[in-house]
């Protein structure tokens, strides 16, 4: 009864989606306000039956109703309550579901925050947003329905993917679905303002704090799909340029990009054309990851509807909405003439250099990703690019642009003082060069990048503090003055300066796991040790247990340093009964100079196990970074004047711009 | 390399092999580390074939084993890295590796992303230019009649 509840709710929801869709765009083209009123509720309305839904099928999974087809494939009497709740999402058709629910959503916020926003605009974005529902609901219903019924109901369940079984997995693809389809703000903003042919400052007011949010999410998501890969895999990697992975970073590269632009087309007026394209490009890429994740042309183990039908439905979808818009981009884009000029060395200069690094790392990533498709397709002959290739081409890329990103925020909007912001960064620079020479002279004969690449981390993070220290005078002027500064700083500057830190952050990391890794394999016997990293590792032996629905062998051993126990490891590998698969679970001690990571291998002839022995240098900073960008990100949507509809500040004298 | 992110998605590969993930094997390592320190640089740019998206070095499956083997054996043979890798290429193809060779069917692969920087650079420099321009022209002719107008409107106004 409650899944027929939500399957009607999934097909009514369709219905207002079409009602979203249609009658605004049309009340807007005939100015007529009652038309251009429908949107609001029918956008609200769409999102309560799509949460309906949601939560019918969200019931049959905690009761384990196996006469649904979805929930018999994947899920299990057995299993704990927290996986029966995302097995949900953790499969096709519900995590399309959670797609659309999310969608909804966000179409919902503009319906109630966006009172503000001007009466055809805002009937043109809900219009849009309703599009972009009525294609993904007409896939659920025709092709990935979770409602489906079989009969006779089997008794029980084929579980869910043991190694999805773990809780940041759980709520990997709900942040991740948030960032993805919260770039379809900037899509609708976009497609709208294309539609009334109105761009200016505020358009780029509105599209800013709903891009901000939909990038943080978006960065905690791929930032716990990635720490979920580094424990649970078992090899200590933290990235794999796996296309799956590509699919979600290319529009979190695309929307960094955006937020870089939107800063300028709201301050200056300027670089309308670009930021309209790349608030559509960004959500294009959303949609190319769906496609590619959800169809089943990559050929990875996350592809895993080989179902042709749903392929080329979803192909549809994406040529209509990416063509569309680019084709209403086309024959649009000259209404949207350039406003203010700037010199090459401005703030505005830095934000180009920045979107031009951005967006061709992008198109690396993009073009690694979809070029052994595109030449099986054309030629038949079969290549792989994996992770030496995007090395070589993203990696690079990103050089410039860490060294670049301090000057930005120095710079003046339209004429800039290179020398100027030069002399600013003068303390960070001998700061990033005592620890480049420092590093040189404990790292001994390691790789002679590293130290460099340390460099650059640090001069990132120093970089951003100088500004926050020149802006508020630190050292310059007395105390009181400085602290008075201080907490008139607006949040965005905080929030700006906070995320460029998490960046440098995450580049000390990066550079310190990939280059000081150290790694061990090695037989033991119960009884013998292993050095690695300074610790001492003894191994005691192996011991079976059983877990609710697996059987485990867990081996334990005693790590010490300097003589003195340090902690105990339990590295494990587990048997899970349905589906029957094995999984290993790494035994690790964090410390903050870097990981100590033990994985447990098969048992050999002579009645020893092999074992994996890593030490990870600063590898958590890594995911410290990201936290740390998402709360950047938090501090400047926090900001008054980026609050959606939050009337100008009156406020003068600190202003965002550095030229005081 | 697969393994990750959307991880929705593994779902439904309920076949995988039941095997622990150990990848390299404490019985295949060489005595010598300098050799043994270039199987893996190879092993990593390898791909294992039957496992998708993984390179033999990460790779538990029983065929990149006999691939770490067998670079092992051409290795002690005194075979020189390129050699090796060569010797695989021709025996299991191209795409055993995971970094695509330099030829006419990857030229596009390899020249995109300079080539894009260089088309970005260049149209940077063109809007720049052309804004300039505008600019200058702009200031050179001045106002115009219906601009006057609107500012002695305005002008008027307040």
């Amino acid at each position: 009864m409650i899944a027929e509840i939500g399957h009607f709710s999934l097909i009514l929801a369709l219905g207002v989606a079409l009602a979203q869709t249609i009658l605004p765009i049309w009340g807007a083209q005939q100015r007529d306000n009652t038309l251009m009123r429908i949107g609001a509720p029918a956008a609200q309305a769409q999102f309560c039956l799509l949460l309906l839904a949601f939560f019918g099928l969200m019931i049959a999974y905690v009761t384990s109703d196996f006469s649904l087809l979805n929930v018999f494939q994947n899920s299990h009497s057995a299993k704990p309550l927290l996986y029966k709740i995302s097995g949900v999402w953790g499969n096709h058709e519900g995590s399309m579901l959670l797609w659309v629910l999310i969608l909804a959503l966000f179409g919902c916020a503009v319906a109630m925050f966006g009172r503000n926003l001007p009466p055809d605009l805002k009937a043109n974005v809900l219009g849009v947003q309703g599009s972009i529902s009525v294609a993904f609901l007409t896939f659920i219903v025709t092709t990935s329905n979770p409602f489906t019924r079989i009969d006779p109901a089997p008794f029980e369940g084929q579980g869910l993917n043991p190694i999805l079984q773990d809780p940041a997995l759980s709520f990997h693809p709900p942040f991740l679905y948030m960032g993805y389809v919260g770039f379809s703000m900037a899509f609708s903003f976009a497609v709208a303002a294309l539609i009334t042919g109105r761009v200016d400052p505020a358009w780029a007011r509105w599209v800013r704090p709903w891009t901000l949010a939909a990038w943080m999410c978006l960065t905690l998501g791929i930032a716990m799909g990635s720490w979920w890969a580094y424990y649970e895999l078992g090899w200590g990697g933290w990235w794999f340029w796996d296309p799956v992975e590509n699919a979600s970073f290319m529009p979190w590269l695309a929307g960094t990009a955006l937020l870089h632009t939107a800063l300028v087309m709201e301050k200056r007026d300027s670089l309308k054309v670009w930021t309209i394209l790349l608030a559509i490009l960004t959500f294009s890429l959303s949609l190319m990851g769906t496609f590619l994740v959800r169809s089943g042309v990559l050929t990875s183990v996350h592809a895993f509807a080989v179902d042709p039908e749903r392929g080329v439905f979803i192909l549809g979808i994406m040529v209509i909405f990416i063509g569309g818009a680019l084709a209403l981009f086309a024959s649009r884009a000259q209404v949207l003439r350039q406003g203010g000029i700037f010199a090459p060395v401005s703030r505005e200069g830095a934000l180009v250099l920045n979107n031009l690094l951005i967006s061709t790392a992008c198109a690396a990533v993009f073009i690694g990703t979809l070029y052994p498709m595109a030449l099986e397709a054309v030629t038949g002959a079969k290549i792989s690019v994996g992770p030496p290739f995007f090395n070589a081409t993203f990696g690079p890329l990103m050089v410039p642009l860490l060294i670049a990103m301090p000057f930005g925020p120095f710079l003046a909007w339209k004429r800039g003082d290179i020398l100027g912001a030069s002399q600013r960064l003068s303390v960070a620079a001998i700061v990033t060069m005592l620890v480049i020479i420092a590093a040189y002279a404990f790292s001994g004969s390691g790789p002679w990048l590293a130290p460099l690449g340390l460099g650059l981390g640090i001069w990132v993070i120093a970089g951003a503090l100088s500004e926050i220290a020149f802006r508020v005078k630190m050292f310059k002027a007395p105390w009181d003055e400085v602290f008075r500064r201080l907490r008139n700083l607006p949040r965005a500057a905080y929030g700006t300066t906070t995320a460029h830190i998490g960046i440098g952050v995450m580049v000390l990391g990066i550079v310190a796991t990939t280059t000081w890794q150290s790694e061990k394999i090695l037989s033991l016997k119960p009884g013998q040790s292993a050095s690695i990293a300074g610790y001492e590792l003894k191994y005691m032996g192996v011991e079976p247990h059983k877990g609710a629905n697996y059987s485990e062998q867990i081996a334990l051993l005693v790590v010490s340093r300097g003589g003195e126990e340090v902690t105990r490891l339990f590295p494990s590998k587990r048997l899970y009964v349905a589906p029957k698969t094995a999984t290993t679970e790494a035994g690790i001690h964090a410390a903050w100079t870097g990981d100590l990571y033990s994985v447990l291998g098969d048992e050999l002839k002579d009645g020893a196990f092999a074992f994996r022995l890593y030490f990870n240098p600063l590898v958590r900073f890594i995911w410290i970074g990201t936290l740390i960008m998402f709360f950047g990100g938090l501090m400047s949507l926090t900001d008054r004047r980026l609050r959606v509809g939050a009337p100008k500040p009156a406020r003068v004298g600190v202003r965002p711009a550095a030229a005081e | 390399m697969a393994r990750i992110i959307t991880l929705v998605l593994l779902v439904f590969i309920m076949v995988l092999p039941v095997t622990s993930v150990t990848a390299v094997e404490p019985d295949e390592i060489l005595k010598d580390p300098a050799l043994e320190s270039r199987a893996r640089d190879i092993s990593l740019e390898l791909r294992c074939l039957v496992c998708q998206n993984q390179s033999i070095d990460d790779s538990n499956a029983p065929l990149a084993k006999d691939l770490r083997v067998l670079v092992r054996e051409r290795l002690i043979k005194g075979e020189t890295n390129a050699q090796v890798i060569d010797f695989i290429v021709a025996r299991y193809g191209e795409f055993v590796l995971l970094k695509p060779r330099f030829a006419m069917h990857t030229l596009l692969l390899w020249i995109a992303t300079p080539l894009l920087l260089l088309i970005g650079m260049f149209v940077m420099y063109r809007s720049y230019k052309l804004r300039k321009g505008d600019a200058r022209s702009r200031a050179a002719k001045g106002l115009s009649v219906k601009e006057q107008r609107e500012l002695k409107k305005l002008l008027k106004e307040t």
